[in-house]
């Protein structure tokens, strides 16, 4: 077991990050061509590696595992594998990277013109430093995907902060340091439950291993699993973020530069639905069940009242924040139905919503390049102006509200069908959430997009050719999944299946027997 | 069931063609805009040349239900949709309408819009349209049909905010895609139903498989779908967004706020006819919104002085009527698909006739602005006489044959609630006669009451000659549909047998000419009132409660203002406060507890950034001991 592909995979992006580092801070242009060269490197990798990956009925549920020996006092390994969950939102994250580095260019070259809003008084950033951090945290995010060793997952988990406090806190907006903070006390609380709960696991299974292989159906059901579950789920659910662990992101989500708000929401938050499905639910299946239908509610409650409150928004840093509030409910939602539809729907969703929400934070982030502002009232009438902009932008956010043909429709449908199976009334009061989902994405469209130019918005510049590559790829990417998503399904699919059967639950079949006023 | 073989293979065609042409005229940019229009026309005329050839096809078939498997399009475990398409009767009927009146709409645009900057983007959503207007009639399971069904809303959300940098435009729009999508929750809730229980989306399974529904979950089903329905076509409670509709080009409200897109819930009621013949409730349902929408949109047409929104609120309640039809159900649903396609031929002709006329008026579309245009615009003043005479049901042009069947049908249910329903198509019947007179006589004849700066004309040929056509077809179209009961019988394998002709409740001769004296009492009305005297250029003051009603469509959007939009938008608010004052403040709150108060909490922000990634690794060197002191236990 010492397949190395996915540490060389791994290690791409930190020699990356460690030469753009090493770079003068003159060099920033040799920077950015360096940074893109290696995410492009990056991307081509993974999907070497995705297309040798093994979809059939027999093959292994970790493949390309590798395991070296680590910290050898309590058999931690340097232990990677990834499943088909693991890999799609690895081939989710490394897409994105490319995009961020592009649509970031400019954006803290004060003479471009195309710098995102600054705090008065901020001083020169670092651009080479910026890019070196992008690299880092993609180390870090592949890493935390690809973990198979509980112990080195909780490194990374925790590791991760680190770059992204550094992207928000230094290369933010006016309250950067607020958010920041914000955003590491939230995750350091999660992170420390965790903790103590991945000490109670390598305690209480007593297989003194930490593979994540070995401690499948070890912990003994009761109190201790549910306690032990709480730590793992509490730190997930600040990460993803749930109802109510959720208001340190809006903040972050405003206040980091466009292109870190698109990884941290894009791809950090999607560690702690990733953590339900790779750890709270085989690990804790007894657990899982008992506090599936608080989720749940939880979830439905997320669903709604975050996109009332992305109605509610003017900062359209804050409202795309909220409407991944609300679309977190939904892979909740996904995760704990406990159906294939409902976890297949999930783990696409993430991805999706990766691509997605990713692609929204970027258009909005080059609209605030051009308007240095966040405020909607400060914005109207851009089609006229910059055309290329908002087909984009209405792109995107159709892909938000989940329009059929494109492949969030197929996630969020078969969360939802997923979840009708088991719970009726839940997956319909979810379901109206997809009007709310029209109200935010439109009602945004309008206030910025249409109406009547104003002299402001007049003085746009329509997207580049640059900035155009950084959102259309991930559109595309989008439609085409929407229209023939099987081979992704097809990775995912054994996955959830695996997990399903790991938390003791199958998909319930469809019967006319149980129907209401069951009258032949 | 058959596969389709020959030319039936290349049905995905339909489809992928106008799809193709949408991307290349919308992402061509400006370089495009010389040619954008003819391409734009030309796909829908090759779509329909297509559409004949496979008519042709399908008819030769003794099986006359195709199916055409393309791709596994969604599989997860039990949970597995196909990408395919079903040629039948019913889909071969929608697919010559659509790509047939598409064309001679797509012919006119080029005309209308030629003066217009955007045309290349018109003709690109246009194009887009038909796509997936295609695909939602031809596509063979629930899902892939909710692909087209939220494609239309798409498109015309599209269009109709296509003047966008007017509020009022952008608005309507977005009230079209919220209307929607409360209906589309209601269809998407109907599919995941049908697979709860049926365990399949297709048509094959859910409509024609072995599992026979129950009477509990077809009414499920059956009134979710009428939701969806209801928003799509504009249906009570769902109506309003269409009138606003207007405010895109007059092309659009042509083609897909009259003859296609809003008659898409009569197509999704038709096609789950199996599903509706289980459930009388389900039936009932139908039946009461067609007849509520029926009365609402006659009345509400006859307050309206913009000639556009007469025609949008003729439509709702036009299409009232076809879901009267299909509510009665078994051997009613060909009928209501007949009335659908008649009135896809006059409403395109009264539409595209109203846009010349507000093409030659310089985009004013109040009638009381216009008045003795006869002179003038003989042709347009021609197309608009024959979608009238089809409208008001004049004896042998379309609406004559294709109206009358539904008011016979209605009384034909039998009992209280047949005669009820017979008066009320009876009643709206006259009242459609009554406002189409009234829109005739203020807009063609009286005298001049247009503006100074207004120098009407007739239109170019290319819109002329697409509206002399939609004229031709309103006369005499429903003849040819009713002939020799063709189009009952070829829709025969898809919605079942019609009623044979038997005894009815009133003898169809009676009948006719009651419906006659109705119809002739209401033209009467209309140019008594109208037509006998000048008519003011401002609208009068001081009048009767019902015609206050009437002009602010009987307070509909009054009523959704106070009962959803503004509850909606303080709920917005409080929630906003809510959650900056009330979650984050008590979580703050509890972490500045644990950290001795706000003011340390304040000075660790204020602290260097460096110091923190040092706690970072204090923290990792206490995880590390922790392990370490758990080892030597």
């Amino acid at each position: 077991m010492h397949n190395p592909a996915l540490v060389i995979l791994v290690l791409i992006p930190l020699i990356g990050s460690v030469a753009v580092f090493s770079l003068r801070q003159e060099q920033a242009k040799l920077a950015k061509q360096l940074s893109l060269a290696v995410s492009l490197i990056v991307v081509v990798y993974t999907a070497v590696v995705g297309f040798a990956f093994h979809t059939d009925a027999h093959a292994e549920r970790f493949q390309f595992r590798g395991s070296w020996s680590w910290i050898k006092a309590f058999n931690v390994h340097i232990a990677v594998g990834v499943d088909g969950i693991a890999l799609v939102l690895v081939a989710m994250s490394v897409v994105l990277v490319p995009a961020v580095v592009l649509a970031s260019w400019n954006s803290f070259d004060s003479r471009s013109g195309a710098e995102e809003i600054v705090a008065p008084g901020a001083k020169q950033r670092s651009v080479k430093n910026y890019f070196a951090l992008l690299l880092l945290l993609e180390f870090f995010m592949i890493g935390v995907f690809t973990a198979t060793d509980v112990f080195l997952f909780y490194v990374f988990f925790e590791a991760m902060l680190v770059p992204m406090y550094f992207i928000i806190g230094s290369f933010g907006g006016p309250r950067r340091q607020y958010a920041a903070m914000k955003f590491f006390l939230y995750s350091l609380v999660g992170g420390l439950l965790m903790l103590a709960s991945v000490i109670g696991l390598y305690v209480t299974t007593g297989s003194r291993s930490f593979a994540i292989t070995d401690l499948i159906g070890k912990v003994p059901d009761g109190a201790t699993q549910k306690w032990l579950f709480l730590g793992f789920f509490i730190a997930f659910a600040i990460k993803a973020p749930l109802v109510p662990f959720h208001t340190w992101l809006p903040d972050a989500g405003a206040e980091a530069p466009a292109g870190g708000a698109a990884l941290l929401v894009g791809v950090l938050d999607k560690v702690g639905t990733f953590g339900f499905l790779r750890y709270c639910l085989p690990l804790f299946p007894g657990a899982s069940r008992y506090f599936a239908p608080t989720i749940l509610i939880l979830s439905v409650i997320g669903i709604l009242y975050a996109a009332f409150l992305a109605i509610g928004q003017r900062d359209m840093k804050r409202l795309v924040a909220y409407t991944s509030v609300a679309h977190f409910g939904f892979i909740g939602l996904g995760i704990f139905a406990f159906t294939t539809q409902g976890g297949t729907g999930a783990v696409l969703y993430m991805v999706n919503h990766g691509l997605s929400t990713g692609a929204l934070f970027i258009v909005v982030g080059l609209l605030i390049a051009r308007g240095k502002s966040r405020n909607v009232d400060d914005y109207g009438g851009a089609a006229k102006v910059t055309p290329i902009l908002a087909g984009l932008f209405l792109l995107t956010g159709l892909s938000a509200l989940a329009l059929p043909g494109m492949s969030t429709f197929v996630s969020e449908f078969l969360v939802l069908v997923g979840t009708f199976t088991r719970h009726k009334g839940l997956a319909v009061l979810a379901t109206t959430g997809i009007v709310l989902a029209a109200i935010y994405v439109l009602y945004l469209y309008q206030r910025t997009f249409q109406g009547r130019v104003s002299e402001k918005v007049a003085k746009f510049r329509d997207l580049n050719v640059r900035e155009t590559f950084a959102v259309a790829p991930l559109i595309a990417l989008i439609i085409v999944l929407g229209v023939y998503p099987k081979p992704i399904l097809d990775v995912i699919n054994p996955a959830v299946r695996a997990t399903l059967h790991d938390v003791h639950q199958s998909d319930p079949t469809p019967d006319l027997g149980t129907a209401v006023g069951g009258v032949r | 069931m058959t596969t389709a073989h020959g030319i039936q293979s290349a049905a995905w065609l339909l489809i992928a063609l106008p799809l193709l042409s949408a991307g290349v005229l919308l992402v061509a940019g400006r370089r495009a805009d010389k040619w954008a229009h003819v391409v734009g026309a030309a796909v829908p005329v090759v779509l329909f040349g297509y559409a004949v050839m496979l008519f042709f096809s399908v008819k030769g078939e003794g099986n006359r239900e195709i199916n055409l498997h393309l791709y596994s399009w969604i599989p997860v475990a039990g949970f597995k949709v196909d990408a395919g398409l079903l040629i039948d009767p019913l889909s071969m009927v929608f697919v010559l309408l659509i790509t047939g009146v598409g064309s001679l709409i797509h012919i006119y645009a080029v005309g209308y819009m030629a003066h217009d900057e955007g045309r290349r983007r018109f003709f690109g959503y246009f194009n887009y349209f038909i796509a997936v207007m295609l695909l939602l009639v031809l596509a063979n399971s629930y899902l892939a049909l909710y692909v087209g069904w939220e494609g239309v809303g798409l498109a015309s959300y599209l269009l109709i905010s296509f003047y966008y940098s007017r509020n009022i435009a952008a608005t309507a729009g977005n009230k079209a895609f919220f209307a929607n999508r409360v209906g589309d929750v209601g269809l998407s809730i109907a599919i995941m139903i049908m697979f709860a229980y049926v365990g399949s989306t297709s048509y094959a399974d859910v409509l024609y498989g072995d599992t026979q529904l129950t009477k509990g979950v077809a009414t499920a089903i059956g009134f979710m779908l009428l939701l969806g329905a209801c928003g799509k076509s504009g249906q009570f409670p769902l109506q309003t967004w269409l009138p606003d509709a207007m405010e895109g080009p007059t092309p659009v409200s042509a083609l897909i706020h009259a003859a296609t897109m809003v008659t898409a819930g009569v197509y999704l009621i038709a096609r789950s006819a199996p599903v509706f013949d289980v459930s009388q409730a389900a039936r009932t349902a139908v039946v009461v919104v067609g007849a509520i929408t029926l009365l609402y949109g006659c009345v509400c047409g006859c307050g309206q002085d913009d000639l556009k929104r007469v025609l949008a609120y003729s439509t709702v309640s036009q299409i009232g009527y076809m879901f009267l039809a299909v509510g009665l159900g078994p051997g009613v649903y060909a009928i209501g698909i007949i009335h659908l396609v008649g009135h896809g031929f006059f409403k395109a002709a009264l539409f595209l006739s109203a846009g010349s006329v507000m093409h030659a008026m310089n985009d004013r579309i109040d009638m009381r602005r216009f008045g003795g245009l006869f002179r003038v615009m003989p042709i347009t003043y021609g197309v608009f006489v024959c979608g009238y005479l089809a409208i008001i049901g004049f004896p042998l042009a379309t609406g004559f044959w294709t109206k009358d069947k539904i008011i016979e049908a209605a009384l034909d249910k039998g009992g209280t609630s047949g005669w009820v329903l017979g008066v009320v198509a009876l009643a709206g019947a006259g009242l459609t006669a009554f406002y189409m007179t009234r829109a005739l006589v203020m807009t063609f004849h009286g005298e001049r009451r247009w503006e100074d700066d207004v120098h009407p004309h007739e239109a170019s040929r290319s819109m002329t000659y697409p509206m002399i056509a939609l004229g031709v077809l309103s006369l005499v179209g429903g003849y040819l549909l009713i002939f020799g009961g063709g189009l009952q019988h070829w829709l025969t394998p898809s919605v079942g047998p019609s009623v044979e002709e038997g005894v009815h409740t009133v003898s169809t001769l009676v009948l006719t000419a009651i419906t006659l004296v109705v119809v002739a009492l209401g033209v009467l009305g209309g140019w008594v009132a109208f037509g006998r005297k000048p008519v003011p250029i401002s609208q009068p003051v001081g009048v009767s409660p019902v015609t206050t009603a009437a002009r602010r469509n009987i307070y509909a959007d009054a009523f959704n203002e106070m009962v959803l939009q503004r509850p909606g938008q303080w709920l917005s608010r409080a929630l906003v406060y809510f959650d900056n004052r009330g979650v984050d403040g008590a979580v703050t709150g509890l972490a500045a507890g644990f950290g001795g108060g706000s003011a340390r909490l304040k000075r660790t922000q204020t602290g260097f950034v460096r110091s923190y990634a040092l706690s970072m690794l204090g923290g990792t060197i206490a995880v590390v001991a922790v392990l370490l002191a758990v080892r030597f236990q």
